[in-house]
């Protein structure tokens, strides 16, 4: 690429300067809740008197700080990358120990703020059917719309949900992903707090996406929410979660188990962009359990983070049962998004999608790992799995490993990876009709991922679109 | 473990200096050895092995054989013309016949070793095993003591193919085929490895290394047809090296053994050059074929291509692991990976883990592998055209292994591969209705 676009008008600077500040503040820490730094079981005791969790919370929470500390990092397949997280370091609970607000007014106004500085706009506001905000370790702010109460949609946080409606969700809190899954779901086990819990009861289609804002907000803080996501037989719900943290000087972890359970017939789809600063190791635990003809579906955005390692999963249970999961990152200097899917066929004529999108940028590394299984005792399983590189300099990385495993003969699966650059002829064209070739190259790349972001809701759509694209300028060269 | 009774297994016994071999050939084994015994066995944490049957790993009862009598024969059956042919039991040479262009050297490696030392030393084992044998390699590094080296040197072109049989006889025994190939610059070669057995190498294995080597402007051709007995077993390490503008093919055929796992890397190691990687797995009753490849990159305007298809019928099993690497440097690179599987049975298993590794730029890479079945309507197709059920479905799997088999573009050579694999599916008893 010329040396050119290298030197980029200031124009397009001063864009993406301001951009890249919008997540990067912090409030004054006020906590009246601190758990210190370092995990041990005096810890888990500290979370559990301030939450006031039942016994059962307290023994589940023990038990998975047992098994946190007995499991291996996974560096025998993962990126080296892991072993500068320092669990001493890290802060595991704080909280100002304020409960969530329950109408706009109570919001703080720093927490209102946030909201400004993310570009949420007015109506957008007003449009969306709940909103919670997790500040550190709690939920700031939780509103559901009257009329989805009336209709028995519960929407809270993970402290209410498993004591107000232990019933509801203890059946299948942890089952979905066992505390031992990995390393992480451990850790989650152990020190979660906040998160979503919601369940939308038979036949109840919410017609507007329910939406949850995640930001770390003070120095060497470790955010664990957890969030359970229950649709009753026949029943819709779209989830959305967005995720900022200011700069710190030190590394941050970020690691959430979030669990979905589709009941017959139901439908979920979980949105994510993750836009978290480059410090942050982003390590999460995400997997749904689709009965018959349910549907779970995985859109995952990454942009942000340090190290980002998620393997949304589907596992179909129940017969007719569809997965699928959407997945867009972006790897910029500096970082690592290891990303894919996992898809677990355990009922007959169950059919799964993959379709993964990379783009590498700078040094920027992006990995695609992707896990395939289809039993023999099944028969009309079917999976398809798409994934495309695109690599813009010549440092810049991208791998994939995916792993499919098939036994028996009734079943298709196919695979399909690609790895290309924008090709010169292209940028050529466009540069020839008057774009920069930084403008062609972002238009390039944004033709690139389109197929895929409009599978996104359209006001996170269009904020994608203009995250790629000024992700892009800036670097191009 | 009643035909060799009280032998020491090949885990224990360290083999000695081998008689009249150069110094740095025993230094060699001497390293080999205590490598073999610093390297850990393979277990599940290792990712080289992930999906592997890590049992079949058991050499406990498998020792070296006493050596052979100079008058056996091996039962293999090759090809009508040929420009040499060499014959193994158990490593000890029993054929030989050679009609090559002058200046080729195609000599069993013990004559070798004593006639062209430096050449021999200036190739022998030179790249490491990275596909997870390491410790095997450094078995056969202790203990090959014989084995083909050939050399072609500069513009020599040797039409036909120079065929090298390796046979195992016994049970619970191990022995340690090694070719050489060398090919010099803008020189031409095509060699066969045979590696059979009788039925009765029950428990025996076969531990294989065999190096390829294309100097620039070369073409290098090379076949391994593995065909041993259902309850042998074999571990086969292929390194290529492919030189500027050269060529090299290289086709692995399975029929046999009870479980064979192949680790085949292709380096290519300067600009323009071109690897073939091909190979049909046909597998029955408990087979399992566990295949892995490395395509590395390491020059630009290489290109690459890797073509697997396996057929399973019974409860037969593949695992199939490909990575493509293509180093910071190596822009303007062509790699593709396709690995197909053709489900034939509902006990079948297929496993795949197509890789790819990109840090360079202006590169176009693929991979692809598919798990499926026949297409009813193929068959239907064919069965309204009066042919049995049975007989279609040969067909469509004869036909699914001919793209891979195709692709050598030579006829003598694909007439040598079909006959294999016709005689692999008369062995195969489907009951079809």
């Amino acid at each position: 690429m010329s040396e050119a676009v290298q030197t980029l008008d200031a124009d397009t600077k001063s864009a993406i300067d301001i951009d890249r500040e919008k997540g990067d503040f912090r409030y004054p820490e006020n906590h009246k809740y601190d758990a210190g730094s370092g995990l041990s079981s005096a810890t888990i005791d500290y979370i559990c008197d301030v939450k006031g969790d039942k016994d059962w919370v307290r023994e589940f929470r023990h038990r998975a700080l047992k098994v946190f500390e007995g499991k291996p990092m996974p560096t025998h397949w993962a990126t080296k990358d892991l072993e500068n997280i320092d669990f001493d370091k890290i802060r595991y609970y704080l909280s100002d120990g304020a409960k969530p607000k329950r109408t706009w007014d109570e919001v703080p106004d720093d927490v209102k703020e946030t909201f400004e500085r993310l570009g949420i706009p007015e109506q957008e506001r007003a449009f969306l059917a709940g909103v919670e905000a997790q500040f550190d370790s709690e939920a700031a702010y939780s509103n559901v719309k009257e009329e989805l109460s009336k209709e028995g949609v519960i929407f809270v946080n993970s402290n209410e949900g498993l004591n107000e409606y232990a019933d509801i969700f203890r059946p299948y809190f942890g089952k979905v992903i066992p505390t031992g899954d990995n390393k992480f779901s451990a850790l989650n086990s152990a020190v979660f707090s906040g998160g979503s819990f919601i369940y939308v009861p038979k036949g109840v289609k919410v017609k507007h996406p329910l939406q949850a804002y995640f930001r770390i907000n003070s120095e060497n803080f470790g955010q664990f929410e957890r969030t359970l996501i229950i649709c009753d037989e026949g029943a819709e719900l779209t989830y959305m979660e967005g995720c900022t943290a200011p700069k710190f000087e030190t590394a941050t972890l970020h690691s959430a188990v979030v669990e979905l359970v589709a009941l017959k017939g139901a439908k979920i789809q979980y949105i994510t962009v993750q836009n978290w600063s480059s410090n942050v190791f982003n390590l999460v635990t995400k997997r749904g359990l689709a009965m018959e003809d349910a549907e779970v579906r995985w859109i995952d955005c990454n942009i942000g983070s340090r190290l980002t390692m998620k393997y949304p999963g589907v596992v179909m249970k129940g017969e007719g049962a569809r997965g699928e999961v959407i997945s867009i990152a972006l790897a910029n200097d500096g970082q690592h998004q290891d990303t894919g899917a996992k898809m677990i066929h355990a009922a007959d004529n169950t059919t799964s999608n993959v379709v993964s999108k990379s783009i590498s940028v700078g040094e920027g590394r992006s990995t695609y790992r992707g896990q395939v299984h289809i039993p023999k005792h099944l028969k009309g399983c079917k999976n398809n799995t798409e994934c495309d590189a695109l690599l813009i300099n010549s440092s810049s990385r991208t791998d994939t490993y995916p792993a499919i495993t098939v036994k028996g003969n009734q079943h298709a699966t196919q695979h399909e990876a690609s790895v290309s650059q924008v090709s010169e002829e292209m940028l050529f064209y466009l540069q020839q009709r008057g774009l920069s070739e930084a403008e062609a190259m972002s238009l390039a790349v944004n033709g690139f991922v389109n197929e895929l972001v409009r599978e996104f809701p359209m006001e996170y759509s269009v904020e994608l679109k203009r995250l790629i694209e000024l992700e892009m300028e800036g670097s191009v060269g | 473990m009643t035909a060799i009774l009280g032998q020491m297994s090949i885990l224990e016994r360290k083999p000695g200096a081998l008689d009249g071999a150069p110094e740095w050939f025993n230094e060699s084994r001497e390293a080999g050895w205590k490598q073999f015994l610093e390297l850990p066995m393979p277990g599940r944490k290792h990712e080289q092995w992930r999906f592997a049957s890590l049992k079949e790993l058991d050499f406990a009862e498998v020792g070296i054989p006493p050596i052979s009598k100079a008058d056996g024969h091996h039962g293999a059956v090759g090809m009508e013309v040929r420009s040499a042919r060499f014959g193994f039991v158990n490593d000890t040479l029993v054929e030989e016949e050679s009609n090559l262009p002058e200046g080729v050297i195609c000599l069993p490696l013990d004559r070798a070793l004593a006639e062209h030392s430096d050449l021999v030393r200036e190739h022998f084992m030179k790249q490491e095993a990275t596909l997870g044998s390491a410790k095997f390699v450094a078995l056969h590094r202790a203990n090959v003591a014989n084995g083909m080296f050939i050399y072609v040197p500069k513009g020599v072109v040797v039409e036909a193919p120079i065929e090298v049989f390796h046979w195992l006889e016994g049970e619970d025994i191990v022995s340690f085929p090694h070719t050489l190939v060398v090919a010099g610059e803008n020189s031409q070669v095509t060699v066969v490895d045979y590696f059979q057995s009788d039925s009765k190498a029950k428990g025996s294995w076969a531990i294989a290394v065999n190096d390829l080597v294309a100097e620039q402007g070369a073409q290098l051709t090379y076949l391994a047809l593995q065909d041993l007995c259902e309850e042998a077993r074999m571990i086969q390490v292929n390194n290529t090296l492919v030189g500027k503008d050269a060529t090299a093919k290289a086709f692995v055929l399975n029929t046999g053994a009870a479980w064979a796992r192949q680790e085949s890397l292709s380096k290519l190691g300067g600009s323009g050059s071109h690897s073939d990687m091909l190979s049909v797995s046909i597998g029955r009753d408990g087979q399992e074929y566990d295949q892995r490849t490395f395509q590395h990159h390491a020059s630009p305007y290489s290109y690459s291509d890797l073509l697997y298809k396996n057929t399973l019928y019974d409860k037969s099993r593949t695992v199939f692991s490909g990575v493509i690497l293509v180093d910071e440097e190596a822009h303007y690179t062509d790699a593709y990976q396709t690995c197909r599987n053709l489900m034939m049975s509902g006990d079948a298993e297929a496993n795949s883990m197509p890789g790819l590794e990109i840090n360079a730029d202006q590169v176009k890479c693929s991979h692809g592998s598919t798990s499926s079945s026949i297409d009813e309507s193929e068959l239907f197709y064919l069965k309204a055209r009066g042919i049995s059920p049975r007989e279609a479905r040969q067909l469509i799997a004869q036909g699914f292994s001919v793209e891979a088999i195709s692709r050598l573009k030579n006829p003598a050579l694909e007439t040598l591969v079909l006959s294999f694999a016709a005689r692999e599916f008369d062995r195969i008893v489907e009951s079809v209705s």
